[in-house]
């Protein structure tokens, strides 16, 4: 779900960023197109991190701030003087579901986050899963024995130098 | 009897279903004992690879007791202990003969189909696609096999079901992608992906005697069980690993690589990645071959790319001309199982290996829904499954 929200950041980053005249005119937010734009380009970084980093939590964590900086935002929209009541309305409700699923996402990821580290407690066990009767030193090449079938060789000809000539 | 059957992208469940029954003189019933989930189910679990119907039992690791035999099948009996190869063939034909069973051309009994979409057919293989045969798998209570009197790997009694239950896929698949390589003293061998069947392949390469032997994954579980069998890491998602095997092998790259990873890389910073996400989202790529890419460019020139990965359809943006002009050697294929069983039954007997190791999760049958998604999201440091009919 992060993935799906790093892209969600990106797209609609890029729409406030290239056209906040129209975004603001669409809220009845008109004057704010400079505010408009900076929270283009907040979604964009926020949409590039959750798709490039490693650890995805932190910038869905970003995206819950920035929800809230929008909610505010339209909340001025909603004080009765304004025009585009409605659209203001339906872009608050989408805000709304979309601060709800990062949430949830943050959560999930937190939750997951927590499990890991358990995991990562139990690594020593892990190291110790070696299916082998002899520290893998011991055993490399233990089954030096086995004759690869001629179909499976390696033409001598791509056989490192020495090899080839040994098995020639 | 109870079987985890196939219902859609991301439903598995365990329902009542009919026995099987002898459908011909060949065919033969199996108590199943033990079973496990595979890396490959999980593309079936995601819905990755196409024509699977509702209903479909799940399952080709497989092993039990013979319960019932047809007429042709004169060297196994009721009572005998069996481990079932997830290639179903038939010992007969041209391919078989030469010890290529994984492309058997009688075991496909959806041959026609399988002929138009692959050109032609390859062998049939238990709880996969229909593609394959669709023929019932084994993660259930009991297993018909076709072709009994050769697809099986009679074992003994002493050996306990953990430790002879990966004969039926991951070891023979580890070892065979090993044995591509056909692997020098000299060589470094290379290893994306640090799951089941790559730490059976970490094993493979080892035992056959490569000089050094350097995994690549992130998940770190994973990574410590493949320091466990004597190879160096890379965290893909820590460190450069171009730049680390460049380091590892004196800036020549390494003369093997094996893709033990397939069609659902999850290189998630990498741009090529990135492009794979967005293709396949649109429904134009079916695979996100970033480890194929990655392998093409850090092999040293006349090496071996060895590959068990499962590839479903059609990839994008390989660097075929990197290829060609390094003269690489490329292997891949399904598993011929009963091409290596003796030889890794013996190695086994002889506690050379224990396969065992790698199994974090024994659960009873039912569970087996609830474990694929552990299985799939690497939850509870899940390597791999055990189920228990």
């Amino acid at each position: 779900m992060a993935r799906g929200l790093g892209w969600f950041s990106l797209g609609l980053g890029l729409v406030e960023l290239l056209a906040p005249q129209a975004v603001s005119r669409t809220l009845g937010l008109r004057g704010q197109e400079r505010l408009i734009a900076a929270y283009g380009a907040r979604e964009v970084a926020t949409g590039v991190g959750l798709l490039l980093s490693r650890d995805p939590e932190p910038w869905l964590w970003g995206r819950v701030a920035g929800d809230a900086l929008d909610v505010g935002t339209l909340a001025t929209a909603l004080d009765g003087r304004r025009p585009r009541q409605e659209a203001a309305g339906l872009a608050m409700l989408a805000v709304l579901g979309v601060t709800a699923l990062d949430l949830a996402s943050a959560c999930g990821l937190a939750s997951r986050r927590r499990g890991m580290a358990a995991v990562r407690r139990r690594l020593p066990e892990y190291a110790r899963r070696s299916g082998l009767p002899a520290a893998p030193a011991k055993m490399r090449g233990a089954a030096r024995d086995f004759v690869v079938p001629e179909d499976f060789r390696t033409p001598a000809p791509l056989r490192p130098w020495g090899v080839a000539n040994e098995v020639a | 009897m109870r079987a985890l059957c196939w219902h859609g992208t991301q439903d598995i469940r365990c329902d009542t279903v009919p026995d099987p029954k002898l459908e011909h003189p060949r065919d033969a019933i199996i108590k199943v004992t033990t079973c496990a989930i595979c890396g490959s189910d999980l593309h079936l679990y995601d819905n990755t690879i196409p024509a699977m119907e509702r209903g479909d039992i799940m399952g080709h690791e497989t092993m039990g007791i013979v319960e019932e035999v047809g007429k042709e099948v004169t060297n196994l009996k009721r009572g005998d202990r069996v481990v079932i190869p997830f290639t179903i063939f038939c010992g007969d034909c041209d391919q078989c003969r030469r010890g290529n069973f994984s492309v058997c051309e009688r075991s496909n009994r959806n041959k026609s189909l399988a002929d138009k979409v692959f050109g032609h057919t390859t062998a049939g293989l238990f709880g996969y696609t229909h593609l394959t045969g669709g023929y019932p798998g084994g993660q259930a209570e009991y297993l018909r096999v076709p072709f009994a009197d050769k697809t099986h790997i009679k074992v003994p009694q002493g050996p306990s079901d953990e430790q002879l239950l990966f004969l039926s896929d991951i070891f023979p698949t580890g070892w065979q992608a090993a044995v591509q390589c056909d692997i020098q003293p000299t060589d470094t061998v290379a290893i994306w992906g640090c799951g089941p069947v790559g730490q059976m392949t970490i094993r493979s390469a080892l035992l056959l005697g490569a000089k050094q032997v350097i995994a690549i994954d992130t998940v770190p579980e994973r990574l410590a069980m493949a320091r466990a069998g004597g190879a160096t890491t890379i965290d893909f998602m820590e460190e450069s690993v171009v730049e680390r095997l460049n380091e590892l092998t004196q800036g020549k790259g390494p003369e093997k690589c094996i893709d033990c990873v397939g069609m659902e890389a999850h290189a998630t910073a990498t741009l090529d990645s990135i492009y794979d996400r967005a293709k396949q989202a649109m429904m134009l790529e079916t695979d996100r071959p970033h480890v194929l890419r990655e392998m093409m460019y850090v092999c040293r020139p006349a090496g071996t790319l060895s590959i068990p990965g499962v590839y479903g359809g059609l990839l994008d943006k390989i660097p075929f001309g990197m290829a060609m002009n390094k003269g690489l050697t490329m292997r891949m294929g399904q598993t011929h199982v009963n091409r290596w069983s003796d030889d890794l039954l013996r190695r086994i007997e002889a506690g050379q290996i224990d396969p065992s190791f790698v199994i974090t999760h024994t659960v009873p049958l039912e569970r087996g829904p609830e474990m694929y998604k552990t299985f799939r999201d690497k939850q509870d440091g899940c390597v791999k499954v055990v189920l228990k009919p």
